[in-house]
C-alpha cells in the first residue's frame, strides 16, 4: 500500500450536520471539525485552532469561516488559513459526499498513522 | 485706576452679569460679591432635579471656587448686607464688614411669601428658593410621612413632584380651581392634573389655609372649610414677592420692585439693579431668560456701552420629569380674539394657540410640546401666519406642506429664532459659534454659546442644529457601523427592523442590503437578538447565530471544557440540593466547585459530552440553568433582609428572589444583574448593578444603571416606591425598555447614558401606562422564552451537540 495515499473513511450522513454548523469526528487523539455551509458545501478541518487551541468546531459558521469561540480569529474553511491580521493555518481534509449522501473524510496516511499510534 | 464693583446677591442674575462684565472689559472692575447664602453661585433653576434626587449639588454649581480666584473676584460667602450708605458710597452688613464702591449693582432677587396664617413659623413649615430650604426639606422627607404643597404653581409641582420621587406622601393645595392657571388655560390645568394625581399626588383645588396646626412641629393643615390635612411637612410656594427692601431704605425709588431703567440704571446713576429684584416699565419677571438679557445690559452700561432692555415676552416649560408642559403670552379669551385648538385624548396630548389679526398672541401645549419653539417665535416676531393658518396648529413639520424630518425642520428655522430659552440663545447664535470655534458636538455648543447648559430641554433641538450644519461631518462622527457587514448603525438596524417589519435574519440582510451573504460573527448574535426581542411570536430562534456558549447552555473554558451554574434564587439554597451538587461533582469527577461573585455555584471542566447528564441529576433535584452564559438576566444577589437582620427594613431576600423567577430566561441585549439590599447598608451591593434596590422604611428605592466590570460606575435612582409589586413592576419595565433599545452588547449603564437617564425616568417612573404597556410585553415575551434549556437538552433537543458525529477507531483507520 502507498505510503502516501489517504485512506477514505466513512463518517455518517449529510442530515448529520447542521447547515451553518459542524461535528466532531474523534479519531484517536485528534478531533476533526466536518462543517456544512448553507449552500450545503462540506469542509472538514483540525477541531483547533492555531491560535491557542481552541475548538472550531464550537464556531459560528458563515459563508465559507468560522470564528473561533475563544478569541474571534477567523479561519477559512477551504484553506485552513487565520484571516485578516492574524496568522496561521490548520490542516484542512478532504471530504466527499457520495449519491446517498454519505459523508466520508480522505484522511492523509500520515495522520492515519498519528490515529493509529 | 481699576474702579470698584460691589455687588450684593450671588444668584443667577448677577452671575450671568459678571461674566458679560468679564468678558468685555476684563480687569476693568475689582469686584466684590456679597452673597447671604454660604456658597458658590448655582443654577437656581435646577433646585428641582437636586430636590428630587436626579441631579447633586455639584452637578449644578454655575461658578465654582476656581472661577471666582480666575477672575479676581472676592466673594464674601454668608453675610448679608444690611445698609446702603449713598452719600458716602459704602455698603455694609449685619456683622459690620463696610465695602466702599464707585459702581453698586444690587441683585437681591425675589423672596417667598410666606402666608400670614397662624402657625407658619413652626418647625417643618419650609419655603422652596435656595439650596437651604431643599435640605429642609430632605431632613423632613428622610422620616416620610405626608407633606402638603401649598401651591399649585410652576415651583409648588416641581416640589410636589420631587417630593413625591423622595418616598412622601404628597397633597398640593391650590386657591384658585386649575392649577398653574397664570401659565396654563383650564383644559391643560386640568390635564396636569390628571398627571398629577396618576403619580400618587392628591390635589385640592379651590383650597384655602386657614392654620398650620401643631404644638412644638407641623402636624397638620387646616383649611377654611374645616379639612384637616394630617401632615409633618408643609412647603410654601405661593409666590414670590422682588426682595426690595434694602434698595427703599436707601431711599432709592422703589415700586413693587427696585426701579430700573431700560440701561438698568436705578434713581442713583451709580447704582444699577437686575434679576427679580427690579421692575422695568412697570414689570417684574420670575424667570431667567429676562435676566439674563437685563444681565447683558449691565454689563454694557458698567463699560460705557450704549445698550437698552425693552422687556421681555416670556414662556414656560414645567420641569418635572415626564410633564410635557410648554406656555408662552397671553392666552385669555376675549372678544377680538380666536383659538385654535387641537386634542387627542389618547396621547393627552393639548395644544392651543390664541390669535388676534392673524398674530399668535399666547400658546399653550400639552403632552407634545416641540413646537413651543415655534410658535413662540411666531409670537415674539408679531409675524402674520395667514398663509400657514390652517395647519399651524401640527406645528413646524406641517407648515407650508410636507412635513420636514426634525433636522430639516430646525435647518428651516430662521437665524432669529430661539433655541435656547433659558440663556435666550438663538439659531445664528449657535450656528455662528459652530462655525467659528469649530464646533463639533454638544459639548462644545455649551461651552461656548450657553445654549443647552440650564435646563437642558433644548438639547434635542441642539443636536438636529449640529447635524443641520455640519451635515455629514456630525453624522459620520456619531454613526459606527454594526460590523463590516453593512453600513448601518445598530440604532438604523434595530429602527429598520420595526419599520419594515423584518421577521428573519435573512430578511434583514436582504432589505438592509448586507454586503456578505451570511453576515459574521459580530452581525449574527446582534440580529438573532434583535428578531427575538422585537418579534417574539413570529420570529424563530436562529441557534446557528448564537455564540456557543448559549447554543450549548453553558460556559466554555479555555481547554474546551465547560462549567455549570445551576440557579440558585436570590442567593437562596438548601441541603438538598447542596447535596445533589456535591453528588454531581463527584459522580463525574468535576476538578472545581467554586462560589461565585454572583451568590452560587459553578461546577467547572466539565466535558461537552456529559452536560447533559450533569442536567439531568441537577434538574432532578429542582435546579435550572443559571443563564451564567447568557446575554441574559444572569444574577439576582441579595442581603438577608428583614427576616433576619436587626436593621433590615423590608424582605429583600425575597423581593430578590421574586424578581429572579420573573425575569429569568429572558434574553436582553447585554447581561443584566440585579441586587436587592434590606436596608441603605446595602450588603447586597445593589448600588453597583444594572437594576438594584434598596429597601428603607417607606418602601423601595430603585436604583438603575451601575456597573463594576469594566467600567465603575455608581447606580442612579430611578424612583422611590411604596409596595413590592410596584418594585417588581418598575422592574420589568425598565428590562423590556432596555429589551426595546438597547445595542446588542450594550450594558444598561451605557444604553442609560445614550438614551438620557431621564428619558429612562420618564418612561419608566413617570409614565404609568407606559409602564404597565412594558411590563405586560414583557411577561408576554417570558411566556414564549421563559423554559429551562437545560431540562430541553435532557430530553433530547438538540442532541448532536452533545456526541461526535463519530469516533474512528484506530484499528480501521490504521487498515
Ligand atoms: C464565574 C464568575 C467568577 C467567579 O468565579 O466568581 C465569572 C466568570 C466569568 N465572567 Fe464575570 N464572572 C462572575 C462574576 C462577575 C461579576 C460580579 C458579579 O456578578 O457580582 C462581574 C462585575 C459585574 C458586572 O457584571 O459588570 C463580572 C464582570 C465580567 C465582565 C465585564 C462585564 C462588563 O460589561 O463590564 C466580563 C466580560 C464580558 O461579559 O464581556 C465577564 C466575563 C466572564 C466570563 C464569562 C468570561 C468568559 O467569557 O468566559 C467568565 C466565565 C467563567 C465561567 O465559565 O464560569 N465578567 N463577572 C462569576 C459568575 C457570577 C455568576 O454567578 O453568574
Ligand atoms: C425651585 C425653583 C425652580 C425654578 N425654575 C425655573 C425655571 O424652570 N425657569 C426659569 O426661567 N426660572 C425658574 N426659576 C426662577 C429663577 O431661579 C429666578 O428667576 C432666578 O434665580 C432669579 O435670579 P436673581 O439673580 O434675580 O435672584 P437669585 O437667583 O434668587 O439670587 C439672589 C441672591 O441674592 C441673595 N441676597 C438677597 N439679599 C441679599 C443681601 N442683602 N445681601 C447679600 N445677598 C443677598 C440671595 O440669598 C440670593 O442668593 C426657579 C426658581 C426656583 C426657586
Ligand atoms: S443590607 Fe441591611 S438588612 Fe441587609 S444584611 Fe446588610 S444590614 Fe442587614
Ligand atoms: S484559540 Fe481560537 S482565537 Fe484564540
Amino acid at each position: 500500500m502507498n505510503a502516501h495515499a489517504p485512506i477514505r473513511i466513512a463518517i455518517g450522513h449529510v442530515d448529520d450536520i447542521p447547515r451553518e454548523g459542524s461535528r466532531v469526528v474523534r479519531a484517536g487523539i485528534m478531533e476533526i471539525a466536518v462543517f456544512r455551509t448553507t449552500t450545503d458545501e462540506f469542509y472538514a478541518i483540525d477541531n483547533r485552532c492555531p491560535h491557542r487551541g481552541g475548538p472550531l468546531s464550537e464556531g459560528i459558521v458563515h459563508g465559507g469561516f468560522v470564528t473561533c469561540p475563544l478569541h474571534n480569529w477567523v479561519i477559512s474553511l477551504k484553506t485552513g488559513k487565520a484571516q485578516g491580521a492574524d496568522e496561521g493555518c490548520v490542516r484542512t481534509i478532504a471530504v466527499t459526499v457520495d449519491a446517498e449522501g454519505r459523508v466520508s473524510l480522505d484522511l492523509p496516511a500520515n495522520l492515519a498513522a498519528a490515529v493509529a499510534a | 485706576m481699576t474702579q470698584r464693583l460691589v455687588v450684593i446677591g450671588n444668584g443667577m442674575a448677577s452671575g450671568r452679569a459678571l461674566e458679560h462684565l468679564i468678558e468685555a472689559a476684563p480687569g476693568r472692575y475689582q469686584v466684590t460679591v456679597f452673597s447671604a447664602e454660604p456658597r458658590v453661585n448655582y443654577n437656581r433653576i435646577m433646585l428641582s432635579p437636586v430636590l428630587s434626587g436626579e441631579k447633586t449639588f455639584e452637578e449644578i454649581v454655575t461658578h465654582p471656587e476656581e472661577w471666582y480666584e480666575t477672575h479676581g473676584v472676592t466673594l464674601i460667602r454668608g453675610k448679608t448686607v444690611t445698609s446702603i450708605d449713598r452719600e458716602r458710597k459704602t455698603v455694609e452688613t449685619a456683622d459690620g464688614i463696610v465695602a466702599p464702591y464707585d459702581k453698586l449693582l444690587i441683585a437681591t432677587g425675589s423672596s417667598p411669601f410666606i402666608i400670614p396664617v397662624p402657625g407658619k413659623d413652626l418647625p417643618g413649615v419650609v419655603a422652596y428658593r435656595d439650596l437651604d430650604d431643599v435640605d429642609a426639606v430632605l431632613a423632613a422627607a428622610e422620616k416620610g410621612g405626608r407633606a402638603v404643597v401649598i401651591g399649585g404653581g410652576l415651583l409648588g409641582l416641581e416640589a410636589a413632584a420631587g417630593l413625591k420621587m423622595r418616598g412622601m406622601e404628597v397633597t398640593v393645595i391650590h386657591l384658585a380651581p386649575t392649577l398653574m392657571e397664570r401659565q396654563l388655560d383650564p383644559a391643560a390645568g386640568w390635564l396636569l392634573e390628571q398627571e398629577m394625581v396618576q403619580r400618587g399626588i392628591e390635589v385640592v383645588t379651590k383650597a384655602n389655609t386657614k392654620a398650620v396646626l401643631g404644638d412644638t412641629r407641623v402636624e397638620g393643615l387646616e383649611l377654611e372649610d374645616g379639612r384637616v390635612i394630617p401632615c409633618s411637612l408643609v412647603v410654601m410656594a405661593v409666590g414670590i414677592r422682588p426682595n426690595a427692601t434694602l434698595a427703599k431704605s436707601a431711599d432709592l425709588n422703589v415700586n413693587r420692585g427696585l426701579v430700573v431703567d431700560d440701561a438698568m440704571l436705578t434713581s442713583d446713576p451709580n447704582i444699577l439693579g437686575v434679576g427679580e429684584c427690579v421692575e422695568h416699565r412697570g414689570q417684574c419677571y420670575g424667570l431667567v431668560a429676562p435676566l439674563y438679557e437685563m444681565a447683558k445690559v449691565v454689563a454694557a452700561t458698567l463699560t460705557d456701552t450704549e445698550a437698552a432692555y425693552t422687556g421681555s415676552v416670556t414662556s414656560t416649560k414645567l420641569k418635572v420629569t415626564g410633564v410635557d408642559l410648554f406656555s408662552a403670552g397671553d392666552f385669555a379669551e376675549g372678544r377680538d380674539r380666536e383659538e385654535i385648538v387641537f386634542r387627542d385624548a389618547a396621547r393627552g396630548v393639548y395644544k392651543r394657540i390664541v390669535l388676534k389679526d392673524n398674530r399668535i398672541l399666547g400658546a399653550v401645549l400639552y403632552g407634545e410640546t416641540a413646537d413651543g419653539g415655534y410658535f413662540f417665535d411666531l409670537l415674539r416676531q408679531e409675524a402674520d401666519i395667514t398663509p400657514e393658518r390652517d395647519t399651524l396648529i401640527f406645528g413646524r413639520s406641517f407648515a407650508g406642506g410636507a412635513p420636514l424630518d426634525p433636522t430639516a425642520a430646525v435647518a428651516a428655522l430662521p437665524d432669529s429664532a430661539e433655541i435656547c430659552g433659558c440663556n435666550g440663545v438663538c439659531k445664528g447664535a449657535i450656528v455662528e459659534a459652530i462655525g467659528a470655534k469649530g464646533i463639533t458636538d454638544l459639548d462644545g455648543v455649551r461651552a461656548h454659546t450657553k445654549a443647552s447648559a440650564s435646563c437642558g430641554s433644548c438639547t434635542g433641538l441642539v443636536e438636529q442644529l449640529l447635524a443641520a450644519t455640519l451635515g455629514d461631518a456630525f453624522e459620520a462622527k456619531r454613526v459606527t457601523p454594526m460590523c463590516a457587514c453593512t453600513d448601518l448603525s445598530h440604532a438604523d438596524v434595530r429602527r429598520l427592523i420595526v419599520a419594515k417589519e423584518l421577521k428573519s435574519i435573512p430578511a434583514v440582510m436582504q432589505e438592509l442590503e448586507w454586503k456578505t451573504s451570511c453576515g459574521c460573527a459580530k452581525c449574527r448574535p446582534a440580529l438573532n437578538y434583535y428578531m427575538i426581542a422585537t418579534w417574539p411570536d413570529e420570529a424563530v430562534d436562529d441557534y446557528r447565530s448564537r455564540f456557543i456558549n448559549e447554543r450549548v447552555h453553558a460556559n466554555i473554558q479555555k481547554d474546551g471544557t465547560y462549567s455549570v451554574v445551576p440557579r440558585m434564587w436570590g442567593g437562596v439554597t438548601t441541603a438538598a440540593e447542596l447535596r445533589a451538587i456535591a453528588d454531581v461533582a463527584d459522580k463525574f469527577a468535576i476538578p472545581l466547585v467554586k462560589v461565585t461573585g454572583g451568590q452560587r455555584i459553578d461546577l467547572l471542566g466539565i466535558r461537552k459530552d456529559d452536560l447533559p447528564a450533569v442536567w439531568a441529576d441537577l434538574n432532578a433535584a429542582g435546579m435550572v440553568s443559571g443563564h451564567a452564559y447568557a446575554k441574559g438576566v444572569r444574577t439576582v444577589k441579595t442581603c438577608v433582609g428583614s427576616d433576619w437582620c436587626r436593621f433590615g427594613t423590608q424582605d429583600s431576600t425575597g423581593l430578590g428572589v421574586k424578581l429572579e423567577k420573573a425575569m429569568w430566561g429572558s434574553w436582553t441585549p447585554a447581561k443584566v444583574k440585579l441586587a436587592v439590599s434590606g436596608c441603605p447598608r446595602n450588603c447586597a451591593e445593589a448600588t453597583c448593578k444594572d437594576f438594584g434596590v434598596i429597601c428603607t422604611d417607606a418602601g423601595y428605592e430603585l436604583h438603575f444603571a451601575g456597573a463594576a466590570g469594566l467600567d465603575i460606575k455608581g447606580t442612579e435612582v430611578l424612583c422611590r416606591v411604596a409596595t413590592e409589586q410596584e418594585a417588581i413592576d418598575h422592574g420589568l419595565a425598565l428590562i423590556q425598555l432596555y429589551r426595546e433599545q438597547g445595542f446588542y452588547l450594550e450594558r444598561i449603564y451605557k444604553w442609560a447614558n445614550r438614551v438620557g437617564m431621564d428619558e429612562v425616568r420618564r418612561r419608566i417612573a413617570g409614565d404609568h401606562e407606559g409602564r404597565a404597556a412594558l411590563v405586560g410585553r414583557f411577561l408576554h415575551s417570558q411566556t414564549l422564552f421563559q423554559t429551562d434549556p437545560w431540562a430541553e437538552r435532557v430530553a433530547g433537543h438538540d442532541a448532536h451537540e452533545f456526541s461526535p458525529l463519530a469516533t474512528i477507531q484506530p484499528m480501521e483507520a490504521a487498515e
